[in-house]
């Protein structure tokens, strides 16, 4: 696969439509799957895992399922382009960061993504835009059964899926739902929220999942426990939750508008200009504006840009995208003097809606 | 109106429940934001791997008999019971057959559950325990071989042979 075809695009999970995706950014699937014949990776030797990536890659791009699968070879890519699909969402940092035979296979539309030897032998992830976590769940059954065909998972009959770490035993499942809060942030509620969602184990994590900051206000909301109830089941209980935030979002947003509407039409204006001024800028301080000019678009205080446009700038602003449409690799301060170059020419359109 | 706590705009009118009684406060964005973070107790962190393993071995253990289950290891893939608890991994699928006992409390702990209700795949519904064998038994042909002890090495390869010939047990 020839990942500068990718770069010009933004990807699926910031696609930017789909149900609620004023604040639901994407919906998350995956399982874990292991093969019964081989050591889990902390004991696997070399030879077993190039045994398991051979065994996988083979099985999986002969599936006839979301259209046609690529094959990445990760242990190949340079550093700039693992963190190119970490950034967009297609491996996790600890595939891009071990070591050793390991690869992906994505789909064109970027919706499914499976790794060959991350924590486990297999993860399979299946993403949609906006909050339609019932239709991402229908494909990953499809697939995860398909492969399950060809191959032997390994399978307790009363632990169920078995998996490298206990955490994930069971049916191996995380679902979770990308969503975008400033408005919770901003009047200091965010806390109070996560507390109440720890209480019923959910878990929530930052942009880039486990132990990632929330940067930009993003949150990803998933489910904890993987053992003792159905994979619908606990769809539905991260599904069940999330109009409730989005509920809370909204009446937060309504509260800004109606009680403190100067402060927020100030932070917003200030927002899109430092944006459409600034020389140079840091990634942090880009997702930091970028969030509250994407809410200022949603109030209709920002009426010259459009969602999708703006979730292109949350991707291409991102350190190794930046590096690939420039073509050439940056240091932190080239790279700060890049971004604000790449968000004025973007945001300074007479057009204003970032079509090329 | 005024803050409540100085002289600034209030821009913050927040209502709380106490008790069922409505308490009003005005307060400016900065004392609003300290109302709001004050009374909030440090977040709840999920309990990790780490600390539930650390907790579980604690109690009611001895250090002689901890010693003793840190040295057991998994004859399929060898990893002793002290690497799972330094490294929050397993190394293979049989581990959960024989540290069984151990490793129940730890799963309580993490889902309140012991028994999986979801999915279950089309073959080897009843488990893949005896396919995970196949792990030991070719790293005993491979010893067998370079002990140059054929006649075990060949009884090894036909146990191989049968197993991996079998054909899966179908769902019921």
């Amino acid at each position: 696969m020839d990942l500068n075809e990718l770069v010009q695009t933004s990807g699926e999970w910031l696609r930017g439509s789909g149900p609620e995706s004023d604040i639901v950014i994407s919906s998350r699937i995956r399982l874990a799957r292991n093969l019964a014949e081989f050591p889990f990776i902390s004991r696997a030797s070399q030879a077993d895992r190039t045994e398991i990536e051979t065994l996988l890659r083979d099985r999986i791009l002969q599936i006839q399922e979301s259209g046609e699968l690529e094959y990445v070879n990760v242990n190949e890519l340079k550093g700039l382009d693992r963190q190119f699909l970490v950034e967009r969402q297609l491996i996790s940092r600890e595939h891009a960061d071990s070591e050793g035979a390991r690869g992906v296979a994505i789909d064109r539309a970027e919706q499914v993504s499976l790794m060959i030897n991350e924590e486990d032998h297999l993860r399979i992830q299946v993403m949609h835009s906006g909050l339609d976590l019932q239709t991402a769940w229908e494909q990953i059954d499809r697939i995860d059964t398909l492969i399950a065909d060809q191959v032997t998972f390994a399978f307790h009959p009363k632990l169920g899926y078995l998996t490298a770490c206990p955490t994930n035993v069971g049916t191996g499942v995380r679902v979770s739902v990308m969503l975008h809060l400033p408005a919770l942030v901003l009047t200091r509620q965010i806390d109070k929220v996560f507390r109440s969602l720890q209480k019923i184990s959910l878990a929530v994590r930052g942009l880039y999942g486990e132990g990632s900051q929330a940067m930009g206000d993003f949150y990803q909301i998933s489910n904890q426990i993987t053992l003792g109830k159905s994979e619908i089941d606990l769809v539905k209980q991260v599904g069940d939750i999330v109009p409730v935030l989005i509920e809370y979002e909204r009446r937060a947003r309504d509260f800004l508008v109606r009680e403190s509407h100067e402060n927020l039409h100030d932070k917003v204006s200030r927002a899109y200009g430092i944006l459409r001024t600034a020389q140079q800028i840091s990634s942090e301080e880009t997702m930091h504006l970028l969030s509250s000019v994407r809410m200022g678009v949603n109030l209709g205080l920002i009426t010259d840009l459009q969602i999708p446009t703006l979730n292109e700038l949350f991707i291409h602003t991102q350190p190794a995208h930046l590096q690939k449409l420039r073509g050439i690799e940056l240091d932190t301060a080239d790279r700060n003097i890049e971004r604000a170059r790449y968000l004025r020419r973007h945001l300074n359109k007479e057009d204003g809606d970032g079509k090329n | 109106m005024k803050c409540q706590q100085c002289n600034k705009t209030a821009t913050f009118h927040i209502t709380e429940l106490t008790k069922g009684k409505p308490q009003e406060l005005h307060l400016c964005e900065e004392h609003a934001r300290h109302y709001l973070t004050q009374s909030e107790e440090e977040p709840a962190v999920a309990p990790s791997l780490a600390g539930v393993l650390a907790h579980q071995l604690a109690v009611g253990q001895t250090a002689e008999e901890l010693a003793k289950l840190d040295q057991r290891s998994c004859p399929v893939c060898g990893i002793t019971f002290y690497e799972f608890r330094n490294q929050g991994r397993l190394g293979c699928p049989h581990d959960y057959v024989c540290f069984a006992s151990e490793l129940e409390p730890l799963i309580v702990n993490i889902h309140g559950e012991t028994e999986h209700v979801g999915k279950r795949p089309a073959k080897y519904a009843d488990g893949t325990e005896q396919r995970t064998q196949l792990i030991r038994l070719k790293r005993e042909m491979q010893e067998a071989i370079t002990e140059e002890n054929y006649e075990r090495a060949s009884k090894l390869r036909d146990e191989i042979r049968s197993i991996e010939e079998a054909s899966p047990k179908k769902k019921k």
